[in-house]
């Protein structure tokens, strides 16, 4: 219950910033159309390329402008309050409540994670559908798949974000990291250009790598790529990294309490 | 900010000496910057790998493809490295122009506008950066690859030269001009990057890929086109797949400086219709 109210305050506080959500929803569609563009292009000259055709590209391209931000894909979300009391030494304070750290901020990102769907991921998607005829999710699998895909991938992202942001601990400073973290986060989770499309070992490096869980697996999800015990496989792809990157969160959690402690909070 | 005034008044031409003043805040903030230099480097790899990672995405492209809406690997990476390097003189040479609404929110702008200093010349020269390195030395590398498929005579030479110089001064104005926004409203500043963003990268692709009339608005409402496109057309010697008049692939300098003095015209209207937040 403590984190539903969590969550529920972090939807309320990220709701506040109408114009610029308003703003937000146009430069993401504005960035929908020129790759759309660039992606028909490329379907046009070759139909077929990994095993994609125009539509499901087309879709691909509104479905990650639409997850860009409610999976934070640049880093950011709640997590960057958090890198910001390491920095002052707030989050002293933060360990002493009787609530994880981890679930607090979990529960704080998953509230800004619902409003940015609601908003900034439906917003663009609906965009899609009227100007460019985007397809639908392929059938009520693959729309409750897409569903439970989708909270997954905030739960990997966020993983990542806290790791980036506890790099703080040691750094003082997040920027440098979050940057390198962004970096890799773009080309790795299929924003850039669909993993389907990498090559050889590439591909099979980029499949495996916990960024695919961000837009590739939920977008092969709405575009039935996945079905019956694939589609399971590919949600088991994401609990397999969230478990692995959540117990890398409290492992380094661990040590920099011992840290903080060491130098007197 | 004594001396800054003098040199500011000593120069025999003022805009010579607003070259000389930024120069002079940019220095500071590269000494500042170089205190920490693991930081330094490690944010100029940051920069470089985003943009590598960007060519590599197209570079992936065209292991599906023989061209892209005609155009080949080494003629996209023409148009991508000229639109890249001229993106990353003007990102330098900009610098804080896009946070103005921060220094709006923190009364840092008034600070600025009680020194002998011309305002967009303080603005740019503010935490000046040359992290942004990354980037022109990733973009040079492209462009100077994709150069040596090109058959180059004299006037070619000229154009993309002209293009590079050209392309820089009008992200320039783009930049400048969309961040005025900031003065009307602090809260939708992202409006402004679906055109300076966006418009930096629509000219990683031909623009073959889109239909005339979106070619007609990177022309004359965005003129990204001129940037890149138009000229990359005459040095690879290309008809125009729009049938667009020939002369605008001379037209890039023209361009520049219109978009140089309406984003300036849009900079003063912004600066008159500031008023303080008081804080």
């Amino acid at each position: 219950m403590l984190y539903v109210a969590i969550a529920t305050r972090a939807f309320r506080r990220y709701s506040t910033y109408r114009a610029a959500t308003i703003a937000g929803i146009f430069t993401n569609s504005v960035f929908g159309v020129i790759y759309s563009y660039a992606y028909l292009a490329l379907w046009d000259e070759n139909p077929t390329a990994g095993g994609y055709d125009a539509t499901d590209a087309v879709t691909y391209v509104w479905l990650g402008q639409a997850l860009l931000m409610t999976i934070a894909l640049w880093g950011g979300g709640t997590t960057d309050d958090l890198a910001e009391r390491i920095r002052t030494g707030d989050v002293a304070i933060d360990l002493y409540r009787p609530v994880g750290l981890v679930g607090w901020y979990l529960a704080s990102d998953l509230g800004r994670a619902a409003y940015h769907f609601l908003t900034r991921g439906i917003g663009p998607t609906v965009i899609g559908l009227v100007v460019f005829d985007i397809r639908l999710p392929a059938g009520p699998a693959a729309a409750a798949g897409f569903a439970v895909s989708l909270v997954l991938a905030v739960v990997v992202s966020f993983t990542i974000r806290f790791l980036v942001a506890s790099s703080a601990f040691w750094l003082l400073d997040q920027s440098g990291v979050k940057v390198m973290s962004g970096a890799f986060a773009i080309f790795f989770s299929g924003m850039m250009l669909p993993l389907v499309l990498f090559p050889g070992w590439l591909g099979t490096l980029a499949n495996a790598l916990p960024w695919a869980s961000y837009i590739q697996v939920p977008a092969d999800i709405w575009l039935g790529k996945h079905t019956g015990g694939d589609l399971l496989a590919a949600l088991g792809f994401q609990v397999f990294w969230i478990v692995v990157l959540l117990g890398c969160c409290h492992a380094v959690l661990r040590a920099a309490t011992r840290k903080v402690v060491v130098q007197g909070g | 900010m004594a001396e800054v005034s003098r040199v500011a008044e000593t120069s025999r031409s003022p805009a010579l000496g607003h070259l000389r003043t930024y120069g002079q805040i940019a220095w500071l903030w590269i000494r500042a910057a170089w205190q920490y230099p693991l930081s330094f480097v490690l944010l100029a790899i940051g920069n470089g790998l985003i943009t590598g990672l960007d060519f590599v995405g197209l570079w992936i492209m065209f292991a599906h493809l023989d061209d892209l809406a005609g155009f080949t690997l080494p003629e996209v990476a023409l148009l991508y490295g000229a639109g890249s390097l001229a993106l990353g003189i003007a990102d330098t040479a900009i610098g804080s122009v896009e946070r103005i609404g921060t220094y709006v929110r923190t009364g840092r702008l008034d600070q600025m506008m009680t020194k002998p200093v011309p305002l967009l010349v303080q603005v740019c020269a503010d935490q000046f950066t040359l992290r942004r390195l990354g980037r022109i030395t990733q973009a040079t590398i492209v462009f100077g690859w994709a150069c040596t498929y090109v058959e180059w005579t004299p006037l070619r030479a000229l154009v993309a030269v002209s293009m590079v110089l050209s392309g820089a001064v009008i992200f320039f104005g783009l930049f400048v001009g969309f961040s005025c926004i900031q003065f009307w409203t602090t809260d939708a500043t992202e409006f402004a990057n679906a055109f300076t963003y966006g418009g930096a990268t629509v000219t990683q692709y031909p623009l073959s890929i889109f239909t005339r009339e979106v070619v007609v608005a990177l022309t004359l409402v965005v003129p990204v086109a001129f940037a890149n496109w138009y000229p990359v057309l005459f040095i690879l010697g290309r008809e125009d797949p729009f049938g667009m008049p020939s002369w605008l692939q001379f037209a890039s300098p023209v361009a520049a400086l219109v978009t140089l003095v309406l984003a300036l015209l849009v900079w003063r209207t912004g600066v008159r219709h500031y008023t303080s937040t008081g804080s």
